[in-house]
């Protein structure tokens, strides 16, 4: 394997830094834009992952593994807590466990802003699939050192 | 009442964060909350005492009829006092007795869940509820008893007592359920008003709820987990044995004897299997030289002899079993602390080593006498009258007088004899040196015995007080009609004050030849091997054989054969059950197939032959992914985008790490026969083929409209969503996407405890190398985590 991660590209390293920050801009963007058009928390979370494979790809493990921060297994435990508790406030307004709510913020300068518990379960689904393909590829990565 | 219980289960989930705050003062923090409850509950005493029923009800799966409904009567407002009272007082000892424990935050957390659990089982009205708490007694009281997880013998123990109660509760919710069906509702306001005894399924219905009851309370069979339990801190012991845990069954057939109990099976059930354990718990109590031993089968001779009188179904009889079942929380609760000073304080785990503490000990050894003067039921204490009272019960019963009033006679000799040996045995006598120096506790461990011993008295002396307030209303709820009968201290003499008399000699007497009564007595141990014990471990070690086999031949440790079981049993049972069905018939319409379908269709047919044929892993892996882009294609013509552009992203992440592993496969060749790639072969066409035929079956036997057009006709009505696909995802079916991206995070810790576990030797094929290697796994993962 090592082999491969010694023959960096000097093409691919450079276009990864512009593409990178793009990437994860369109995963967001496909995230939030979920609801209405195609996209979605699932799909946004595979374009980020693999956005950050990218760069494992280009560079190396350290520097896609230091762009993180934090273990993905972390990730994947975030997202899961997020997801989980966008199922609560239901409760509080005496709904049924789950029921969507939406709160609409009206904001200054940009206008009306829809939140709602769907939205934040989609995010939760999204760190929660970056988490587990990433745990997966850094493993697989990991187990060659 | 939700806010009740919910505040305790609410405060165990803060304890461990609040006992880093307080320190060594969080027990006695954390007591407050309970002696609020306390306080609340007896604030509903004057409603209750008049035969008020105070239900509430909160909805909770409305389609199920199950609810979080609460109901107040007298029965469970008398078990609701005392697991808020004596808990407490458990929690004040604890803090004390597990002072500087290194886990004490963690026994909060489970003692605080337990006691929420507890008090949500005797308040629910509704069957379900109540076994859900049910089920969470039984959890958190495998945490506490395995307190002491390093130690081996705590964990068995945990592990012994947990399976018994886990049967029973299985049991139990089929009872449940059978009880819900006869009645039409799951309220026990409603089952209340019925008697079901004349129902077809009323046999197997009591006999599913006597199992629950009878596991959970140590019933002979069951009887022998309780002791083995005591393998849990005492201040533990003190609360699941005196007035809570053990006691749920007893509750469970209290609560249930008015649409249950009238029927001869009940009652001889009952009766006959509470005398028996009533025997076999005294007798082992007499053998025991452990001071909790002997408080543990005493304990069950209490619980036998609870059962015993609800068998008896008489109004006395009612009124006797609330009433012995209140003096046994106070003097028992007074006892277990008691014996936990006694081993915390001197050392003292044995009564044979104990004599003569008197001096040393002069305030614990006052209260140990009037809580066991109340075992032994000697007048003036609360013991006397539930004793009386039960004797009174057994004489003027329905049933067997005669055999009962015997055994209970026995019984009571028993317990006096217990009662001696804990009020004199190591009090009294030449001082014996003591492992520890022996000296009273403080006013944390002292307090709660006092108290309890202390009402013990003051019952005794004023049986009315809790006549009135507390025990007429619990009879009541017992029996399901009005009481007639008052406590009294003194009765006059009559019979029951003779048989008290005659057992206070006998068990006295007894108590001069405790020791020769041991020998005598030796040939029992002998016996152990034909007990219930040796069986439940000869089931224990047969079912673990029987895992370990069925593991060694499915879960061999080769992907190929899990593939190839999974694979064959689907098709084998979905293949099965295609044959069985009647009109088969296909509408099968090649007209509206459009070009650019039938040449992807084309481009995934040579896909695939192509990929099952050639001899290199890259040209497989590329084929494999031009096979998933041609899938995406199809979904893309089918105008599901959002199912497109996952498979995309899907196939481009799979090559990813195919890349990565593919250095690390063996090389490509030839590896396997001709007959097993034969074999290989036929399963894979006949499955595909199964699969291809049921899906067009489902499509055309489909005799309702799906349910797809629900969902885009209420996608932007009641989801204020466009895309259908993401709104089922997020809002409709979320709880199944949570359910998925739980798996998703398993999956993730698999992979990861996985791959770093990788010893790199062969594969394991034995099933024990197999679950050590698990093993290490989950400690692994849980280093990690950690």
């Amino acid at each position: 394997m090592s082999r491969q991660f010694n023959m960096r590209s000097l093409i691919l390293s450079t276009g990864t830094t512009i593409i990178l920050p793009l990437l994860l801009l369109f995963s967001l963007f496909l995230l939030l834009r979920g609801h209405n058009e195609p996209g979605g928390g699932f799909i946004g979370g595979l374009v980020a992952a693999a956005a950050i494979a990218l760069k494992l790809f280009a560079d190396d493990y350290p520097s896609a593994k230091s762009l993180l921060r934090v273990h993905p297994l972390q990730i994947v435990g975030v997202g899961l807590a997020i997801a989980a508790l966008s199922s609560l406030p239901s409760l509080f307004v005496g709904e049924n466990f789950f029921t969507a709510q939406w709160w609409t913020l009206y904001l200054p300068i940009f206008g009306p802003l829809k939140l709602s518990t769907p939205l934040f379960f989609d995010i939760g689904v999204y760190l929660c699939v970056i988490g587990t393909v990433l745990t997966a590829i850094f493993t697989l990565v990991e187990a060659e050192h | 009442m939700l806010y009740v219980v919910l505040s305790l289960f609410v405060l165990a989930c803060f304890a461990p964060l609040l006992h880093r705050t307080f320190g060594r003062h969080s027990g006695n923090v954390f007591a407050i909350l309970p002696a609020v409850l306390f306080a609340y509950f007896i604030s509903y005493l004057p409603l209750i005492s008049q035969g008020e029923l105070i239900t509430q009800r909160w909805l909770w799966f409305p389609g199920m009829n199950i609810h979080l409904s609460f109901l107040l009567d007298g029965l469970s407002v008398l078990f609701a006092l005392l697991i808020t009272g004596i808990g407490s007082f458990i929690l004040l000892y604890a803090n004390r007795y597990l002072a500087g424990h290194p886990a004490l935050g963690r026994f909060f957390l489970f003692l605080l869940i337990f006691m929420g659990a507890m008090l949500g089982l005797v308040l629910s009205d509704n069957l379900i509820t109540l076994f859900v708490f049910w089920e969470l007694t039984t959890v958190s009281s495998f945490m506490l008893i395995g307190f002491n997880h390093e130690e081996a013998e705590s964990r068995q123990k945990a592990h012994q007592g947990l399976m018994v109660t886990v049967i029973g509760g299985l049991a139990l919710m089929t009872g449940f359920i059978m009880v819900g069906f006869a009645a039409g509702s799951y309220e026990l306001s409603d089952i209340l008003q019925q008697d079901l005894t004349a129902h077809t399924l009323y046999i197997p219905m009591i006999v599913l709820i006597l199992l629950g009851a009878f596991t959970k309370s140590a019933q002979t069979p069951f009887h022998f987990w309780l002791p083995n339990a005591m393998a849990a801190p005492t201040p533990v012991s003190a609360y699941l044995h005196s007035a809570t845990m053990v006691k749920a069954g007893i509750y469970l057939l209290a609560r249930l004897q008015p649409t249950l109990g009238d029927s001869a099976a009940w009652m001889l059930t009952l009766s006959a299997v509470g005398a028996v354990t009533m025997l076999t718990g005294i007798v082992l109590a007499s053998r025991a030289t452990g001071v909790k031993k002997v408080l543990a089968y005493s304990t069950v001779m209490a619980l036998g002899t609870l059962t015993m009188l609800l068998g008896l179904g008489t109004e006395k009889a009612a009124l006797a079993a609330v009433t012995f079942l209140f003096a046994h929380a106070l003097y028992k609760g007074a006892l277990f602390m008691i014996a936990g000073i006694l081993d915390h304080e001197a050392g003292i785990k044995d009564l044979l080593k104990a004599s003569g503490l008197r001096h040393k000990m002069p305030k614990t050894c006052a209260v140990a006498i009037i809580a066991a003067l109340s075992l032994a039921g000697v007048i003036p204490l609360f013991g006397f009258v539930a004793k009386e009272l039960l004797l009174e019960a057994v004489l003027n019963g329905s049933h067997w007088q005669i055999s009962l009033i015997i055994a209970t006679v026995i019984a009571n000799i028993f317990v006096v004899l217990v009662a001696a040996l804990l009020a004199i045995k190591p009090w009294f006598g030449a001082s014996l040196p003591t492992p520890k120096a022996a000296h009273d506790p403080g006013i944390a461990m002292l307090l709660g015995p006092t108290v309890l011993a202390t009402l013990s008295l003051l019952f005794g002396l004023f049986p009315f007080i809790a006549d009135k307030w507390l025990l007429q209303a619990a009879a009541k709820a017992v029996f399901g009609g009005e009481i007639t009968t008052y406590l009294a201290l003194w009765h006059g003499i009559n019979l029951p004050l003779l048989l008290s008399v005659i057992s206070l000699t006998c068990g006295l007497l007894l108590y001069s030849q405790w020791a020769r009564w041991r020998q005598l007595t030796q040939g029992l141990e002998r016996l152990s091997f034909l007990g219930p014990e040796a069986l439940y471990n000869k089931m224990m070690a047969g079912l673990v054989a029987f895992a370990a086999w069925q593991t060694h031949v499915l879960q061999n440790g080769y992907l190929r054969n899990y593939l190839l079981t999974t694979i064959a049993t689907m098709l084998l049972l979905v293949g099965w059950a295609m044959l069985r069905l009647d009109n088969f018939h296909l509408n099968l319409n090649f007209q509206d197939v459009k070009i650019q379908e039938a040449t992807v269709f084309l481009i995934l047919l040579v896909t695939i032959l192509s990929a099952v044929l050639v001899k290199s892993f890259l040209a497989a892996l590329a084929l494999l992914g031009a096979l998933g882009f041609a899938v995406a294609l199809i979904y893309v013509f089918f105008s599901a985008v959002d199912v497109g552009i996952t498979q995309v992203l899907v196939e481009t992440i799979t090559v990813l790490l195919l890349v990565l592993v593919l250095y690390r496969l063996p090389e490509f060749r030839k590896l396997s026969s001709n007959a097993n790639r034969a074999r290989d072969a036929i399963i894979a066409i006949s499955s595909g083929a199964m699969i291809t035929l049921l899906i067009l079956l489902v499509t055309s036997a489909r005799s309702m409209e799906g349910i797809s057009s629900f969902f885009i006709e209420k996608s932007v009505p009641e989801g204020f969503g466009r895309n259908v696909v993401n709104v089922i995802l997020v809002d409709f079916r979320a709880l199944d996407t949570l359910g998925e991206i739980f798996v998703l995070a398993l999956v993730a810790i698999g992979i990861y405890a996985m791959v770093h576990l990788r010893t790199g030797s062969k594969p394991v094929t034995n099933a024990d190398k197999r679950l050590t290697s698990e093993l290490k796994i989950a400690a692994t993962s849980k280093g990690d985590a950690q």
